[in-house]
């Protein structure tokens, strides 16, 4: 057994953890090791990829290409290859996943199972609305080969599918066209929620990347960032710095003593360094990818990230409501990100993404206060017709699962029932 | 002048540490790759891997005895024939449990033989090939656990000093040639070898780290590779540690 904890780091229980790392033999093991989850890289922050006391098939071995043509941009690979792996090596190649979430430190089955956004949704709509052909082993041995146009109830289910349908083997995914690894990019301070989505409605025709930090405190001023890719060919090489969290602090470092200086003087530095610039894509869409284990500043309690998405009509005022409900707990989050997403329908039966608005807050486990600030926060949400992000949550409670996934009953028989996970038991009972 | 393909060959290609060697190499460079293992249908997977990485590149996959030395021989002489070795990495390995060593004389037997003896015959059979060409580079993973012997790996260990001898001899022979001999010293690294090790909760290096000194370390022709380089220190003090303090330690 070893310990193994998730991004949020909020527990660290045992598991029998099995590497996968031959496709061929895959099918052995899982038929004789389930019930299980898979798991990928963990940067899931809640309970999607654990199975405390059970079983992980870990997919990190899997990380083999198998064809790649150059001509369509058309690669199949192994579910357990890292998104920067692609990237890396397909960029130069002129060509990068057209989807990816806020860190490339995923794995492709990872970025299919909670079929993750970037910040381009509305103009390339979700992970799953990428991918051509995906291979599926069922825990009776069973292989399903599903795509959008075949077997496309298999392929419904698994994309946004939480790990529950069976165990991802290979993906075949569309790549997209670019000129090399540089964006342009602006970034333009807004001082209040009308400001935001003026920005984010004028900016969504002429910019693909779009996002916004906002400050959680001061009422809703933020920086907003869009960019485009550019064509310009070898700028300046870029040499990422790398730091490293050596230790989990005795105490969450970001605390609500030091969030309202903190964010206030990050706003100032940053509302002082606006406008246009180049940036290569890894900082750009990755920020946080060159502090290893970030996740430690939060201490030993760790710590919960609260995303949630609201419809368009109700999104001004939610995004609000939720402000000053957190203004008012006192508990407070740095990593604010608020967006709108585009009208592209997702791929899955319990993809997350659908238009409107999307906000996602870190918070420092402080027990009871920060669950019941959830509470309040969930309440918004569900009367706004909303839902929460599966990758992100550790507590949703079960009816607002269930109200703001209406196609959980489509979902249901496609279930592997040799598959189980922390998450599974707690939001569908079994 | 056309710039010619690195030849490169790996036997015991479908180790996990070889295999993040190889994605290093042709990334650097298109090569013109040799895969030799058991398990031919594992090494077509890393081949289609290798190729879809890096399309100049040529990969081989060649099934080899690894104990044989006539087949050895064999084997490595249809390689030399068709052109000269650029760099040769012998990366096979095998780690019971010493336990079961000390129990079961036929698997101590073997442990010796995939350890010690089969990467000595397949470097033996390409030293004087090298030597005729005076060019090329043979480097061998030996292991950390070859430096001192102790009670918990010590029938591994103790084929992986033979490999430390043997280099040691081998980089003599050929201190005033072209030819490098190198020795690999990985430390515990994340791989299928010590999958077990990670169930106790050891802490492992990952293997594109300790690939990526290896791979470092050969192109600045460095003769001993400790992978991470903190093994170097590490084992400095092992070595040093008097064996009245040694031996009573449970290590
Ligand atoms: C800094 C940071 C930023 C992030 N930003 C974003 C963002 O912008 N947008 C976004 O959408 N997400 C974001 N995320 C969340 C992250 O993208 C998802 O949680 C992603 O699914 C993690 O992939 P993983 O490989 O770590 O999978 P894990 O977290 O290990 O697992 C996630 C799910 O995938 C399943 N799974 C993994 N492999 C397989 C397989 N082979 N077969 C079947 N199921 C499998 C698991 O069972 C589990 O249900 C962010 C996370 C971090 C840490
Ligand atoms: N991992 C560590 O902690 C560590 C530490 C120090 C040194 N090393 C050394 O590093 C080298 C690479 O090992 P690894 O860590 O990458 O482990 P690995 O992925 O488990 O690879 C072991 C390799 O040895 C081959 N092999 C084992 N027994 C064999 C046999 N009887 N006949 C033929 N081939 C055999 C395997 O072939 P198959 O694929 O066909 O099984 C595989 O190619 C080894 O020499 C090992 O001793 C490892």
């Amino acid at each position: 057994m070893v310990a193994v904890s998730s991004w949020g780091r909020l527990n660290r229980l045992e598991h029998d953890v099995i590497a996968i790392a031959d496709r061929r033999l895959a099918s052995q093991q899982i038929c004789q090791s389930h019930p299980g989850i898979a798991h990928g890289m963990g940067r899931s922050y809640g309970d999607v990829c654990l199975n405390p006391g059970g079983i992980l098939w870990k997919s990190t071995g899997l990380d083999r290409l198998i064809q790649f043509d150059e001509q369509t941009g058309r690669l199949v690979c192994e579910a357990g290859v890292l998104l920067r792996d692609i990237q890396r090596l397909m960029v130069p190649r002129g060509w990068m996943l057209a989807v990816t979430p806020g860190t490339q430190l995923v794995t492709v089955g990872g970025a299919i199972a909670n079929d993750v956004h970037g910040k381009n949704h509305h103009v390339h709509g979700s992970f799953g609305n990428h991918l051509l052909q995906l291979t599926l082993l069922r825990t009776d041995g069973e292989i399903i080969e599903c795509g959008p146009l075949h077997h496309a109830n298999w392929f419904a289910a698994t994309v946004g599918g939480l790990g529950l349908t069976g165990f991802i083997l290979t993906a075949e995914i569309q790549l997209r066209r670019v000129a090399g690894p540089w964006l342009e990019s602006e970034t333009i301070p807004y001082a209040n929620l009308e400001e935001f989505f003026t920005l984010a409605d004028d900016s969504e025709t002429g910019f693909e990347h779009t996002v916004s930090w906002i400050d959680c405190l001061s009422g809703g001023r933020g920086l907003f960032m869009r960019a485009n890719h550019s064509s310009h060919q070898q700028l300046f090489t870029n040499k990422p710095s790398k730091w490293r969290i050596p230790l989990v602090p005795p105490v969450s470092l970001i605390n609500k003593y030091n969030l309202a200086p903190f964010n206030s003087t990050y706003y100032h530095l940053k509302k002082s360094h606006t406008g246009r610039s180049i940036v290569h894509y890894e900082p750009f869409m990755y920020p946080l990818d060159n502090v290893q284990d970030w996740n430690r500043l939060y201490g030993p309690g760790g710590f919960y990230q609260y995303q949630s998405v609201v419809p368009r009509e109700a999104g001004m005022d939610a995004t609000r409501a939720m402000l000053q409900e957190i203004s008012r707990s006192g508990e407070g989050s740095f990593l604010a990100v608020l967006k709108t997403f585009g009208e592209i329908v997702s791929a899955g039966m319990l993809s997350f993404p659908r238009p409107g608005v999307t906000l996602a807050l870190d918070f420092p486990n402080n027990g009871e206060n920060t669950l019941r600030l959830f509470e309040r926060l969930d309440k918004i949400v569900g009367e706004a017709g909303g839902r929460i992000y599966a990758a992100k949550d550790a507590r949703m409670p079960r009816s607002l699962f269930v109200s703001g996934y209406p196609r959980l009953a489509e979902f249901m028989p496609l279930r592997d029932p040799g598959i189980s996970s922390a998450m599974s038991r707690r939001l569908i009972g079994s | 002048m056309s710039t010619k393909k690195q030849r490169i060959v790996i036997i015991g290609a479908t180790s996990l540490i070889a295999e993040h060697c190889a994605r290093l190499w042709v990334m650097q460079a298109s090569s013109d790759m040799i895969l030799v293992g058991r398990d031919s249908a594992r090494m077509e997977q890393i081949a289609t891997d290798l190729k879809v990485r890096s399309p100049g590149s040529q990969i081989k996959c060649m099934q080899a005895d690894f104990i044989a030395a006539d087949k050895i021989t064999e084997l490595v002489a249809s390689i030399k024939n068709e052109g000269a070795v650029d760099i040769v990495l012998i990366a096979h390995g095998s780690l019971p449990d010493q336990q079961k060593c000390q129990q079961d004389l036929l698997l101590c037997q073997d442990t010796l033989l995939i350890n010690g003896l089969s990467p000595v015959l397949f470097a033996e059979a390409f030293a004087t090939s090298m030597q005729k060409a005076n060019r090329g580079t043979l480097a061998i993973i030996g292991s950390v656990a070859g430096d001192r012997g102790r009670k918990s790996n010590y029938i591994y260990g103790s084929a992986k000093g033979l490999v430390s001898r043997y280099v040691q001899g081998m980089q003599h022979r050929f201190a005033n040639t072209r030819v490098k001999i190198v020795l690999i010293k990985p430390g515990p690294t994340d791989t299928p070898m010590t999958s077990h090790l990670k169930q106790q909760g050891a802490k492992l290096a990952s293997a594109e780290e300790v690939a990526l000194h290896i791979v470092n370390g050969i192109s600045k022709g460095a003769l001993t590779i400790y992978a991470p380089p903190i093994w170097k220190l590490i084992m400095m003090i092992v070595r040093h540690i008097p064996a009245f303090l040694f031996n009573r330690l449970n290590i």
